[in-house]
């Protein structure tokens, strides 16, 4: 049995965002680059079921992107997965989702994965697309934005998240490619053996033009700063002084203190 | 400009975000339809054409077959861009849909932008513009981004249908467990990521207790298991209009400041200046919550004490 999970090594979302030159997305320089949240429950997932089912999966990690994102898929294969893909793509920042998707296809295609786990989103982007584009350019069935996963010879159950904490239950067969959504599981942190296991791990580089990359059907027209809208105020310095100004202010602006007290 | 709106049943009705549908494409003076895989009982109100599927017939959730229904809607309808929801049925339809037309999709739109629309990214801190290169194209709406608008008129129903084979079958759904009802609460004190560590609960509990206030969560902090799913706040948890809302090191990504957009005063206490929830802030303390909270806490203790 085969597993593939697709991962995206996104910036920290507390870092200072900078516009690169061309104003289509951010300048790297300062940023501190780390596995996309969502992709982490993707992995962990897919290593639950490699051990629930005595070891025998292998378990393939791949991403798209410049070189730095070898760090971010040794993780992966630090936590346990047995083999890295890095399509080696210093363009991927602007390639749109349906092209990131035909990459993957395209390395997909070729082998026989019974199960394909993604993010459902990732925190830079949020597009949402790329996992069910990967299914739909596969032809394989696909569920969304998973929250529960159980496996059972070849026969998967999955719990969707719906608005306002409900959840939705589908039930498919593999071949199937599912999006994980936070808190589909706890992620474990890799241990020091495995890390060091995982430096004896194999990683295949591919270029784009070896597993075919589509023409783009969309392009950035521009990448700014997010414009405040709210004017609100912004206190500053010593935390004695900021508690005091921040109480004179919610006694002049709401009325929780007079009301307020331990309950 | 010609839109396809697709709308989208919850529970057996139309989510009032269905309007948001209608109110972008006003924005736009563009010429409206619907399809919708709903009840024939339950429609809305427009003047144009709904291609109508039965929901009895299709399900709620029934992706191979709805992207069937709504693919038939668009080869009759021919539109330059078929609109979804940024929901938990458009975000799982969209691609299906644009990947079958081999179109571009926009997702979570919040605005128009010329010939593109804008997105979000890097957690709400920057912003894009997106231009579909096909000529026609499909987009998801970020819910709250375009007003609601409610319009009358009786729409001209044409029925769909669809081959119902599917390698997804739904079973059914299941409510979230029953925990506390926040939104009546007067005062939320909300722990999100930043606060580090499970341990640093305690001053967040310290100073939802001296405001009488009820305890709440960003997504993070219940995905860690540090607090009970129930208490989380935003699109998938609970919706609250408190009189003051306290986000203690939540960064604000539009899922949590959409269940909260509706509180009265909002203190955000956050190491990160630059973070998102200074946009619905009134006021954004930029300070570490182990230092800021305690001192609040005792603040307010010795203000109470000291009669008013």
């Amino acid at each position: 049995m085969n597993i593939l999970v697709c991962i995206k090594q996104v910036p920290d979302p507390g870092g200072r965002f900078m516009p690169n030159a061309a104003a289509t997305w951010f300048d790297d320089a300062g940023l501190v680059f780390r596995m996309n949240d969502c992709d982490e429950y993707a992995v962990e997932e897919a290593l639950r079921l490699k051990e629930l089912l005595g070891g025998t999966p292998e378990v393939t990690v791949l991403s798209v992107g410049p070189m730095r994102v070898v760090e971010t898929i040794r993780k992966a294969l630090a936590m346990g997965c047995d083999r890295g893909v890095h399509i080696d793509d210093p363009e991927a920042s602007e390639r749109d989702p349906w092209q990131i998707a035909s990459m993957i296809a395209g390395h997909a295609m070729n082998r026989t994965y019974d199960l394909i786990f993604t993010g459902m989103q990732s925190e830079d982007r949020g597009s949402a697309q790329v996992g069910v584009l990967v299914a739909e350019k596969l032809g394989v069935s696909c569920v969304s934005g998973i929250m529960a996963f159980e496996w059972s010879d070849h026969s998967v159950t999955v719990e969707r998240e719906l608005e306002g904490g409900i959840r939705g239950i589908a039930r498919l067969k593999s071949p199937a490619l599912l999006t994980c959504q936070q808190g589909l599981n706890i992620p474990r942190y890799p241990t020091l053996p495995n890390i060091m296991k995982s430096k004896k791990k194999e990683i295949s580089v591919l270029r784009p033009e070896e597993v075919g990359v589509d023409a783009s059907l969309s392009s950035v027209a521009g990448f700014r700063h997010h414009e405040r809208k709210n004017a609100g105020r912004i206190l500053e310095g010593e935390v004695g002084q900021i508690a005091d100004q921040v109480v004179a202010m919610l006694d002049a602006k709401t009325k929780v203190l007079r009301r307020g007290g331990a309950r | 400009m010609k839109l396809l709106l697709v709308g989208e049943s919850r529970d057996g009705r139309l989510p009032g975000e269905v309007l948001e549908l209608f109110g972008f494409a006003d924005v736009l003076g563009a010429e409206t339809s619907m399809v919708l895989v709903g009840s024939p009982d339950v429609l809305p109100l427009f003047s144009g054409r709904l291609y109508l599927a039965d929901i009895r017939l299709y399900g709620e959730y029934n992706p191979e077959v709805h992207k069937r229904l709504v693919l038939k809607a668009i080869d009759q309808e021919r539109p330059d861009a078929v609109v979804f929801l940024h929901s938990s049925y458009g975000w799982d339809l969209a691609p299906r849909v644009a990947a079958a037309m081999k179109v571009a999709q926009v997702s979570a739109v919040t605005g128009i932008d010329g010939e593109g629309f804008t997105v979000d990214s890097c957690n709400g801190k920057m912003r894009r513009t997106v231009k579909p290169s096909t000529s026609s194209f499909v987009l998801t709406l970020q819910p709250g981004a375009f007003p609601a608008l409610r319009i009358s008129g009786i729409p001209e129903i044409i029925p769909i249908d669809a081959d119902q084979a599917t390698r997804v079958e739904y079973i059914g759904s299941r409510k979230p467990e029953a925990g506390v009802d926040l939104s009546r609460a007067t005062v939320i004190v909300s722990a999100g990521r930043g606060i580090g560590k499970q341990e640093h609960l305690d001053l967040v509990r310290d100073l939802a207790s001296v405001l009488g206030g009820e305890i709440g969560a960003s997504r993070p902090v219940v995905d860690a298991g540090w607090l009970q799913r129930s208490l989380q706040v935003g699109t998938t948890g609970q919706t609250v209009s408190p009189e003051l809302y306290v986000a203690c090191g939540i960064s604000g990504a539009i899922q949590h400041v959409a269940g909260m957009r509706g509180a009265g005063f909002v203190l955000a206490v956050n190491t990160d200046r630059d973070a998102p929830i200074g946009d619905v802030a009134d006021l954004l303390v930029v300070a570490d919550i182990v230092q800021f909270l305690p001192a609040l806490t005792s603040r307010i203790k010795a203000w109470q004490a000291s009669g008013f």
